[in-house]
């Protein structure tokens, strides 16, 4: 029996020529990841340990990005724990504020995941790094400490769904609409403990960062992962970011999928998930309500990449955000922050009423730089709509691309750009 | 033999991370501290009517969203010794064995059983019994290492037991 992309990488990282789903192994990790919230707590489990230190000083990442820059005293102090843990133990890519972004934009940016590698990160977006045909999951804090410690975490081997993707978008059709989609098709524990493979001659048409939109949005279905086939755009994106040796693994022909779906890209449109989970989807051409809006957020470790301020500044080039609108853009990374600069993306955004925030996760999970008051309601390009995510328990949250969030703030109600005028 | 026995709180489909925990308290990691909003966004008095034993059952996905290990901690640390649902979302299936807090897979049980019902569920072999209604469900059997993790309250203890660690 064949093995799928991410048994092969699994196999190989445990020593084992063949696997198969349900068989629990031991996996050599190559990269170990946490943030301000997770590590403090895995550091203390790790210090609990009878180890000497970390297993390897390069291969742990440690990125504060929920809280900073610190929100409050007591992310403060839990900054402060990770930065004298990284420092006591030599820790190579420790990011401090100045260099860090948002996690999971930040470390392929750095060259830190690459292909057929296995990597663990305390949060569960970590399955982003799928897009370049990594094996990556979210996992706790004590998982992470174990990793730390050891650089090696058990799985249980994961069974698959295959995605073949055919089929180019239309304009305005991004891979957060692909992975809404989906989501809305399946629902959110439609791939619970499951591989999501994407194949097809449609992943061409989707850039880097539609495909790390679509991976990174797996764990919203409940999967695993989620993984795209190393293509000459992966490896372009590998060459250009890093010099760490990558390998490239193939699903066999005869490999097993519990299901498969063929998805035309072609035919997707615009899709929003309405409040309170990813899974309950809208095409924009099915809301025929008005959905007023009170605030937009524009990034993520989902949708605050490159192409996706690029988009939304296309939208919001000489226009203006609605009056009473709060349109909140946060570039993901210095670098993309930078390069927005100087393509003038940030003169159209503040041009456009919007503001443009120094990298953090805070308003995608409540924590600060956006929170929302009782009633009101947002259109994010964040990842969950869950009841009080970005802030009141009675707040909604209409998740959706940069294109249609722009709109939207333009629009002061759900919109897309097609239907600006 | 470990087993656990309390009143239910009873909850539906898709229980997330964040109403378990919100994200606005995660600026603490002190567990009696995470207790204290436990299940705030989903059942404001769960917190003053929950007591050490109690049990909370659920339907399908419970735990999905986020990887916050602060989830598993707070329900343990508010008193709860065991949660019972048809399915768990797989970090959070992973975290709560990690620190040990008991969790069992049982479809029928958590359909069936009602908010309020007093249960109690055998860890060796999976039974979960309705003590209020008299009906018993067999769920999955906590296998031996998983049970020593929760005997030693948690993956990093029971390493640490071990003499052949390291």
């Amino acid at each position: 029996m064949g093995m799928t992309m991410t048994q092969k990488i699994l196999a190989a990282h445990a020593g084992l020529d063949h696997v198969e789903a349900g068989q629990l192994i031991e996996a050599e990790l190559d990269l170990v990841l946490g943030n301000d919230i997770t590590s403090p707590v895995a550091i203390k489990e790790m210090e609990k340990m009878n180890v000497d230190g970390v297993f390897h000083k390069d291969k742990i990442a440690l990125v504060p990005d929920h809280f900073v820059p610190n929100k409050d005293i007591k992310s403060a102090q839990h900054c402060k724990c990770v930065r004298e843990f990284a420092r006591r133990n030599e820790i190579t890519n420790y990011f401090e504020v100045g260099e860090m972004g948002i996690e999971h934009a930040l470390l392929p940016e750095k060259g830190l995941t690459v292909a057929g590698d296995v990597i663990i990160g305390a949060d569960s977006h970590t399955c982003t790094y799928g897009a370049l045909g990594a094996f990556s999951t979210g996992v706790g804090s004590t998982d992470m400490a174990a990793g730390m410690a050891t650089g090696k975490a058990w799985f249980k081997v994961p069974s698959a769904i295959r995605f073949r993707l055919v089929g180019k978008p239309a304009a305005w059709v991004s891979g957060k609409d692909v992975i809404l989609h989906i989501i809305g098709m399946i629902g959110v524990d439609g791939a619970l403990y499951k591989s999501m493979e994407f194949v097809g001659e449609g992943i061409r048409n989707l850039s880097m960062d539609d495909r790390f939109t679509i991976a990174n949005m797996a764990i919203e279905a409940g999967g695993k992962n989620g993984i795209f086939p190393v293509d000459e755009l992966a490896v372009a994106y590998m060459k250009e970011h890093s010099t760490k040796p990558y390998r490239i693994y193939e699903a066999d022909e005869d490999a097993v999928y519990e299901e498969e779906y063929t998805i035309d890209l072609s035919s997707l449109q615009p899709t929003i998930a309405f409040p309170h989970l990813p899974e309950n989807t809208k095409t924009i051409d099915e809301i025929t309500e008005e959905i007023a809006i009170d605030q937009v957020v524009i990034g993520s470790c989902t949708n605050g990449r490159l192409n996706d301020l690029r988009i939304a500044a296309q939208v919001l080039n000489g226009r203006h955000v609605a009056p009473g609108m709060r349109c909140i853009v946060i570039p993901a990374t210095q670098a993309i922050y930078l390069q927005a600069m100087e393509e003038g993306l940030l003169k159209i955004f503040i041009e456009a009423g919007a503001i443009v925030s120094t990298p953090t996760c805070g308003p995608c999970l409540g924590g600060y730089m956006g929170i929302l008051a009782e009633g009101e309601r947002c259109v994010s390009t964040t990842n969950r709509n869950f009841v009080g995510r970005m802030g009141h328990v009675d707040s909604e949250i209409y998740l959706a691309s940069p294109a249609v969030a722009a709109a939207s703030a333009v629009a002061g109600k759900i919109s897309c750009p097609c239907r600006l005028s | 033999m470990q087993a656990a026995k309390g009143t239910v709180f009873k909850y539906g489909d898709n229980v997330d991370t964040d109403v378990i925990i919100p994200a606005r308290y995660l600026n603490s990691s002190d567990p009696a501290e995470l207790a204290t909003h436990c299940m705030e966004d989903i059942d404001k008095e769960f917190i003053h009517n929950v007591s050490k034993g109690d049990i909370i059952v659920a339907t399908k996905n419970f735990g999905c969203g986020s990887s916050r290990e602060h989830a598993p901690i707070a329900i343990k640390a508010a008193g709860i010794s065991c949660v019972i649902a048809e399915t768990f979302a797989r970090i959070f299936y992973r975290n709560a064995i990690n620190i040990g807090l008991p969790i069992i897979e049982c479809p029928e049980a958590a359909q069936a059983i009602e908010a309020g019902d007093t249960v109690e569920v055998n860890f060796d072999t999976g039974i979960i019994t309705d003590v209020t209604r008299g009906v018993s469900y067999k769920g999955q059997a906590f296998p031996e290492f998983m049970q020593k993790i929760i005997a030693a309250e948690g993956l990093v203890n029971y390493i640490n037991q071990k003499p052949d660690a390291h």
